[in-house]
């Protein structure tokens, strides 16, 4: 049981990855991103096809990745999503739901539904042995520690950078940041481009940690929003928290019986959408 | 009316919908002036303001700023370029310190005089209370951010709406007694009023807003009270 504890907690440090980048998105402009699991699926083939076209590991493709993917991000809020974005909720949702499919169906295309996976060699597979029989990977830890990085980062440039300030206030109140001399516009763009970079990051742990195919999408959209809602809007710290609380709860319903496990987390969300609807660490009760 | 003055308005109307809220108003401001507009509710004062800082597009009509027209730029350019609003309401941004609130302002990146440090010589008792959340404060210090805020964008002109609403009148003599030293450093400033006597005490010149147009301009000084009763309910 120790040992399902202790590999919960490392799996949610990807689902940490997987839903800081969706927090971001949501935290500053309500829009719930529904390719998200898409885009994390597109940017393990980018990785592969980069460090292809490197003739590298995906280590060395992944800083090239992630600058793609903040511009791809910006391009993408200020081109399509900041059309969309009003008082009604439901255009956006719909275009990145049109989104999500026209990202699966071009992997389809370009890389077949054959499953694939980013090579790192021995790494993958390394553990560490901590004593009573426990074997944590090094792989999982890396990840934990990154999304970690991820974390403090996001928390010290939302809450102790002047662009945090302008995500917080135009967050709260899109029309009278313009009136200060901001364009909500570019706000918005800077936190997809923001959000794309976690996205790009997830995608390389993912890749790295498991074979993927062009239609995973939206099973790590709905791990990323599990974990969003469990935590409740806030603090990244919280999102953190939520997505380990999720991995746990997987790890332990698998440990119980393998056929258990996606469920039991399914369980732990729902149990915190009924009992705590605003998540456990929302800032405000709204 | 000629060209020149800091901002003109000529013509505008505007509308919400089928509804139009604005019939040819024209108005224009001088340097350093202090302008008062007043009227009942629903008379379009707030919406005229909303034209002058962009939020509004008049369905007709020009406005003007040190005789260029502004008309095809929007609330961030005109914000850009030196109008500053304090919204009815104050909309003050509830995630963000009072500190935070103030620094917003200056994200217009305009020179001048006011910076942190001048606005928290002009209200000292936001200096103590910076870093709580913005809500936490009274209405009166709400009020105060929300001046400051505007402030810190050195604006040339300051519109300031409804300063008074929903505050206790020794808190409004506070803030009208800081505002008079803001317009005494020779600030420019437009302010919607529903008290009369206050915004003639305050004003050089004074607006009425009946249903939408102007009813009634004129030096403060000079409006007999029984003239801009008139113009405000239209009797």
């Amino acid at each position: 049981m120790l040992n399902a504890l202790l590999q919960g907690i490392l799996l949610g440090g990807l689902y940490a990855l997987f839903a800081m980048g969706l927090a971001v998105i949501y935290g500053v402009m309500r829009l719930v991103n529904i390719a998200h699991g898409d885009l994390i699926v597109l940017a393990a083939y980018a990785t592969l096809s980069v460090a292809a076209l490197l003739h590298a590991g995906p280590f060395v493709a992944i800083p090239i990745v992630i600058a793609g993917f903040a511009v791809l991000g910006y391009v993408m809020q200020r081109g399509l999503l900041n059309r969309v974005l009003g008082a009604d909720v439901l255009p956006p949702l719909v275009v990145t739901y049109g989104l999500s499919l026209v990202i699966q169906n071009v992997l389809l295309q370009a890389y077949s539904a054959d499953a694939r996976s980013l090579d790192v060699g021995g790494l993958a597979t390394a553990s560490l042995h901590v004593g009573g029989g426990i074997a944590l990977g090094v792989m999982p830890l890396l990840v934990f520690g990154v999304a970690l990085a991820v974390a403090a980062v996001l928390e010290y440039v939302f809450g102790h950078t002047r662009l945090g300030m302008a995500f917080r206030a135009t967050a709260d109140d899109r029309a009278t940041v313009r009136l200060l001399g901001l364009d909500d516009g570019g706000v918005y763009a800077a936190a997809a481009a923001i959000s794309f970079a976690v996205v790009a990051i997830a995608g390389l742990f993912m890749g790295i940690k498991t074979t993927f195919t062009p239609d995973l999408g939206p099973n790590f959209l709905l791990y990323a929003f599990e974990a969003v809602v469990i935590s409740g809007l806030g603090s990244f710290w919280g999102t953190f928290v939520g997505a380990i609380l999720l991995g746990v709860a997987q790890s332990i319903g698998f440990a119980i019986n393998p056929g258990w496990g996606i469920l039991a987390g399914h369980f732990v969300f729902l149990a915190v959408l009924l009992w705590r609807p605003t998540g456990l660490f929302a800032r405000s009760a709204a | 009316m000629s060209a020149g003055g800091l901002l003109v308005a000529q013509g505008i109307c505007a509308a919400y919908g089928d509804v139009q809220a604005l019939f040819d108003v024209d108005f224009r401001i001088e340097a350093g002036e202090r302008v008062a507009i007043v009227g009942a509710n629903g008379a379009g004062k707030s919406t005229f303001l909303a034209t002058l800082t962009g939020a509004v597009r008049p369905t007709r009509g020009s406005v003007s700023l040190d005789g260029a027209v502004i008309d095809r730029t929007d609330a961030p350019q005109r914000a850009r370029m030196g109008v500053a609003l304090v919204p009815e309401g104050r909309r003050l941004f509830p995630s963000l310190s009072v500190e935070e609130n103030l620094r917003m302002g200056a994200f217009a990146r305009r020179a001048g005089p006011w910076t942190l440090a001048s606005v928290y010589e002009l209200f000292p008792v936001l200096a103590q209370r910076r870093a709580l959340p913005a809500t936490k404060l009274s209405g009166g210090q709400q009020q105060m951010v929300a001046i400051g805020r505007a402030l810190m964008a050195n604006p040339r002109l300051l519109l300031c709406d409804e300063l008074s609403l929903g505050l206790a009148p020794v808190v409004i003599k506070d803030v009208y007694r800081a505002l008079a030293r803001v317009c005494d450093g020779g600030q420019a400033i437009v302010f919607v009023e529903q008290d009369v006597e206050l915004a003639r005490r305050m004003s050089d010149r004074t607006y009425c807003f009946l249903h939408g147009r102007v009813a009634l301009e004129g030096a403060s000084q000079a409006l007999a009270r029984e003239q801009i009763s008139a113009a405000y309910f239209g009797v």
